[in-house]
This record gives structure tokens, sequence and C-alpha cells, in this order.
């Protein structure tokens, strides 16, 4: 395959080999070697003639053959082109501080949801996300987190018989 | 005629004063989530998905028609308003919509995009009823090895022809292929790829896969590239069209409409090529072409009514052959397999009450926003200045919300933010996510039949392709891929082959390179 003729060519700038892709392209590869790694650990039937395995075998090895293409086209230039929309402004480097935020705000949504439910947590997932993305007004942050969070869980008990976890507030909600 | 008694017994059990009820408030969810910036029609339906597990299936379809054309309604009007399109099926719209706006003719371009909208949605729903019966009588007689040739075929054309770099697409569709591959083996219940976790084994559940790569990684995305200087947004006022605004939009809505049926219709997928021809075809007719690039009303007549009527034409694979064939009929396949119901050639005669329910019920969201959205846009235009921290903790919110309502397992939230991240990484490196998750959902059916042809073969590789209609199919997937680099090698000397050259393609390159850091 000569994928690569699709390609936009580099652009001018100091670097024209972007490295983070070849972490990526490290990644397909490792993916595909478990996965075909993993199917060599299953067991083929009798009535079977094709078995669980080919397919995983097939596509674990093309992850790895398309790494190896995206590895080769990485370092003849080719850049990715990232995606744009309405809010996002490509112009301005990449913050990754706020994702890291977000992504720790949301590792403690993981972690609490199940002791203190999603009353809490939810109002905590959202006044710790407008918090990360910049939001200065702390306190109605939290108001409109718990009415939000007790809101859907109400809406979700009473409307669509589904029972949120109700967590320290058992007995209370 | 016999489609036609059918629709309205269909008709006859969806309309009751309740069922209009939640077709309202799905058209008003739908419009709501769809309106807010960064938010396309797909992600709004992941993310609605979870309000419909409490309903009954019929009541369930109803609500969710609503949602489905409200979220591409609230689509447009965004791209109409703002001038940055949300996906690349309004970019059309956006062009001249947009110019429209900033000439204070906003509430006219809304009122083409709704009332076009509706006749495409309305004409294409129709077309549903008469062409996904047939197709499904075709398909049942065809068998398993034909049906595999079908579903690589719109694997092929979704992943090679619509994206800008085949390279990038293949990987996203492999990805998918191997998310798919997770939890149990169907035919000897041995776990794959499952790491020793019983909720991996059990498969995953697709809403948190689309939740966490449309919703979360755009957040994400957004969070990384937040545009901290404001965006211009146009004030507008209750819609309506003057007598030539009708005159001057009546050929392109039905010319939209019959450009933009047969795309959707064919597993090809896409609504982007039936827009920009569109596009195209009414700037060549118009009588004031000098008006294109400037706010010409058929620029957003015409391309609107293509999208609706593409996204119509979508159900037809979708019912008749159970192939999904863009982000948000990969997410209708998965709520409707969240009621056991299977799409497919049979599920038109096994289960004919509902497929003539779900048709109805897009009539009647079709209808209900027409009449609720042309009164409400001056409200919906108002939530464009939604504060952006609450805008994106909002999404975070809700997907979590999506995700944990499945099973209401912390666990389902860690997958949430695994394919969160995995979403920011595509956007990242510029993957595509259509493949992604069409490779997700089609992966263990592809896989199913496969070995279904195989078996009646004994094993020989001959049963792959021991079915006239396979071998055809064969043949042209294998065009599809071999052509553009024949074309490629008999003309070398040009600078940059762009591939497919779709309108995005173009659009993406004219706005300059995207440098990052």
């Amino acid at each position: 395959m000569t994928a690569t003729a699709h390609e936009t060519t580099a652009a001018p700038g100091p670097d024209p080999v972007d490295r983070s892709q070849l972490g990526l392209a490290a990644g397909l590869a490792a993916l595909g070697g478990y996965t075909v790694y993993d199917a060599t650990t299953l067991e083929v039937g009798f009535a079977d003639p094709v078995g669980p395995r080919v397919f995983p075998f097939v596509v674990g090895g093309v992850l790895l053959v398309l790494a190896v293409l995206l590895a080769v086209a990485t370092l003849r230039g080719s850049r990715p082109e990232a995606e744009d929309g309405e809010d996002i402004d490509l112009d301005t480097p990449a913050d990754w501080v706020t994702v890291g935020k977000l992504v720790g705000v949301l590792v403690l949504t993981i972690a609490t949801i199940d002791v203190l439910g999603w009353a809490i947590s939810g109002a905590l997932l959202f006044a710790g996300a407008a918090w990360a993305l910049g939001s200065t007004t702390l306190v109605r942050d939290v108001l409109v987190g718990v009415v939000m969070s007790v809101g859907s869980w109400y809406a979700f008990y009473v409307g669509l018989g589904i029972p949120l976890s109700p967590g320290l507030l058992d007995g209370i909600l | 005629m016999d489609n036609l008694s059918l629709l309205w017994g269909g008709l006859e059990s969806a309309v009751t004063p309740e069922n209009l009820l939640w077709a309202a408030l799905g058209v008003l969810l739908g419009t709501f989530v769809g309106v807010l910036p960064g938010i396309g029609p797909a992600m709004a339906v992941a993310l609605l998905l979870p309000v419909t597990y409490g309903l009954e299936p019929t009541q369930a379809f109803i609500m969710f028609a609503g949602i489905y054309y409200g979220g591409m309604y609230g689509g447009s009007t965004t791209s109409i308003l703002l001038n940055t399109p949300g996906e690349s099926s309004s970019v059309m719209t956006a062009i001249e919509g947009n110019k429209m706006a900033k000439a204070g003719r906003a509430a006219q371009a809304l009122a083409t995009a709704a009332i076009g909208s509706f006749i495409a949605g309305t004409v294409g729903t129709l077309g549903v009823v008469f062409f996904a019966p047939a197709l499904a009588d075709v398909a049942v007689r065809i068998g398993a090895p034909s049906y595999l040739a079908i579903t690589i075929m719109a694997l092929v054309l979704v992943t090679a022809v619509l994206g800008t770099s085949r390279l990038r697409g293949f990987i996203a569709l492999f990805l998918g292929l191997t998310i798919g591959l997770v939890g149990l083996d169907l035919n000897t219940g041995q776990p794959r790829l499952s790491f020793g976790t019983t909720q991996l084994a059990d498969r995953l559940d697709i809403v948190v896969v689309a939740v966490g790569i449309f919703a979360l990684g755009e957040a994400l995305w957004v969070a990384a590239h937040l545009r901290r200087t404001p965006m211009q947004i146009t004030p507008v006022g209750q819609p309506f069209m003057g007598k030539d605004d009708w005159r001057r939009s009546v050929g392109p809505w039905l010319r939209g409409t019959a450009l933009g049926f047969p795309f959707g219709a064919v597993p090809a997928g896409g609504a982007e090529t039936p827009t920009f021809l569109s596009y195209l075809a009414e700037k060549k007719l118009s009588k004031h072409p000098e008006e294109f690039g400037r706010g010409a009303i058929e620029g957003v007549a015409g391309p609107e009514a293509a999208n609706n009527a593409s996204a119509a034409g979508t159900f037809v694979p979708l019912l008749a052959l159970g192939l999904p064939v863009t982000a948000t009929a990969t997410i209708m396949l998965a709520a409707l397999q969240g009621y056991g119901i299977q799409p497919g050639p049979q599920l038109m005669t096994e289960q004919p009450d509902l497929v003539w329910t779900l048709l109805a019920s897009l009539l009647i969201g079709n209808t209900l926003l027409l009449v609720l959205n042309l009164p409400l846009a001056p409200l919906w235009a108002r939530l464009l200045r939604v504060p952006r921290p609450y805008l994106y903790s909002g999404i975070l919110f809700f997907a979590s919300l999506g995700a944990y309502t499945v099973n209401l397992d912390a666990f389902d939230l860690f997958l949430l933010l695994v394919f969160g991240l995995l979403g920011l990484a595509m956007r990242r490196f510029g993957l595509p996510v259509l493949p992604l998750v069409l490779g997700v959902i089609l992966g263990p059916i592809l896989e199913s039949k496969a070995r279904e042809a195989l078996a009646i073969s004994g094993g020989s590789a001959s049963g792959l392709v021991d079915e006239p209609l396979a071998v055809a199919v064969y043949t042209v997937v294998a065009l599809l891929l071999l052509v553009p680099f024949v074309v490629a090698r008999l003309r070398p000397a040009r600078p940059r082959t762009d591939g497919g050259a779709t309108p995005e393609t173009g659009k993406r390159t004219d706005d300059g390179e995207l440098v990052e850091r």
C-alpha cells in the first residue's frame, strides 16, 4: 500500500516530523501485537472450521502493518489534520493542563460514585469541570451542579424508574 | 399502495396524545442539545439515548425520531448563526447561511432551512417506505457470502473514499474492529481481549463507546484548544420568508431532496457529497449566481434539503440490511439493538408493526419539528451564548450520567474515560471517528457472517466467493481501492494528490495548514 500518496504534505515548520505520531504508531503496534498474542491463548473447537482465532489474527496483523506504514509516513513528514470545530482555536498551543485537570475530576468521580452516590459525585463532577475550564464562580458552580445532579437523580428515578446510586444520601433522597 | 396502508396503520398506532407528547419532548431535547456548539447530531443522539431507556419501544422510537431530526436541525441552526459548521455535511449551509445572517437575513436562512428540512425529511421518509421493503425482499434471499461482501464494501467505502487520508481511515477502522473483538466469542464462549474481567467479557456497550468517543473525546479536545475570544453570534428574530424567498427556495428544496436521498440509501453513506453537489447545481441554475458566496438563499435551501433527505435515506440500508452508514445511524442501530430488535432483512417480515411505527414516528417528528422550531428559533439562538465552562462541564456531566445508567456500574465510567482519551487522541492525530464506530458495531457481524459462510463450505476459502453477487461486490471493492492509485500513477506530476476530493478536503486545505504547537 502506498497510502502515503494521500497524506497532506509536510507543513513548513521547524520540525517536519511529528514525533508524538511515532508514539501513536508504537501504541498501534503494541495493541496489534497483544491482539495476536491474546488470540493464541484461545482454544479452537472441533465443529468450527474457522474458530475464534482467525479474526483476531487478521485484525491484529493488519494493525501491525498499519503501525509500520504510519511510522514510515511520519518519518517522511506526514502530519495529521487536527480536527477543527466551533469552539476550537488551533492557532494556540494545546492546553494539556486543562485536559489533565478534567481527567483528574473524572477519576475522582469514578472513585467516589459508589460511596457518595450520583447526587453528590455528579455535582462535584460539574463544579470540578467548570473550575478546570476556567470558571471563577465556585459557589454558583456548585449550586448549579447540585441542582443538575439531584434533578437528574429524581428524573431517572421517578420518570424512568431507574434508581441511580443514592450513596451517602440513601434514605434522604 | 400496500405500503401506504401499512404506514397508515403505523400512524394510527403512533398518534395518541401521550405519544405526541413524547415526540414533542424528543424534538425539544434534540434541538436543545443539537444547537449547543460542538455537539453534532450523532453526539446528541448518543447523549440522549439513556433518556429513552425506561420507555416502551413504541414511545422510545417516537421520542427517538424527534431527537434525531431535532439534533439535525439544531446543527444547521448553529452553522447559520455561527460561521463554523459542526460537521462536514453542514459546511455548505454554513457558507451561504452565515453570509445571509451577517446581511441581516438570518430569519430567512433559518426558515428556508427548516422548511427545506421538513420537505426533504417527509419525501425521504416516504422513499424509505417504498424502497426499504423492496430491498429487504431481495436481501432475504442473499446468503452469508454476499452479505459479508456488502458489509465489507460499506466499510471500505466509508473508510477509503470519504476521508481525507486512507491510512488514517484504515487505522481508525481497525481500532474499531479491535474494540469490537472485546468480549465472549459468540461461537465458542471464550473471552477475547478481556484481561480476565467479567465486565469486559460481557462485551462493551456501544453507548459507552459512542459517548466516550463522540462526547467526552470532543469535550477534552475542545478543552485543549478552547477559543478564548468569543465568536460573533448574529441575533435573530422570528423566522419568516417573503414571496421572493419562497419562489427561490422551492426548486432547490426539491432538487436537494432528489440528490440527497439516493446518496443516503446506497451504502456509500455520508451527506457531504450530495450537499456539495446540490450547492454546485444551485449555483449553476441560479438566476443570481453573483449572490453565491455573499448569502444566496438557494445555497442554504438546496444543501439543507440534501442533508436531510440523505439522513432519511440512510434508513433504507439500516432497516433492510442492518447496515448503518453514518455515525448517527450507527447509534440508531445500537438503540434498536437495545430493544432486542436486530435490523436486517428479516425485520420487515418478523416485526412489521415496529418498522411501520418507526417510519410513522419519523414523519411525526419531522412535522413537530417544523411546528415547534419556527417559533422557538430566537430562544435557541440564545443557547449559543451559554458560557463555555458550563457548556463543556454539562457535556461531561451528561456523558457520565449516560454511561453510568447503562449498568449502574462505576466500571462503565472508567471505560468512558478510556474511550474519551482515545477520542481525544483521534482528534489530535486526525483519525476519522466514523470508521472506528462502524468497525465496533459491524466487526462482530462481519465475523459471524464470515464464519457462517466458511462453516457451510467446510472451511474452504471458496465459501466466501461461491455466490455471483459476492464476486461482483468484491470486484467493485477492488476497483474502488485500485482506481485512485492508477489515476495517481498516470498523473505523477501533480504536487498534491487529494484522493476522494470531497468538498471538505478542498475546504480544509484552503483554510491553510493546521499546524500545532
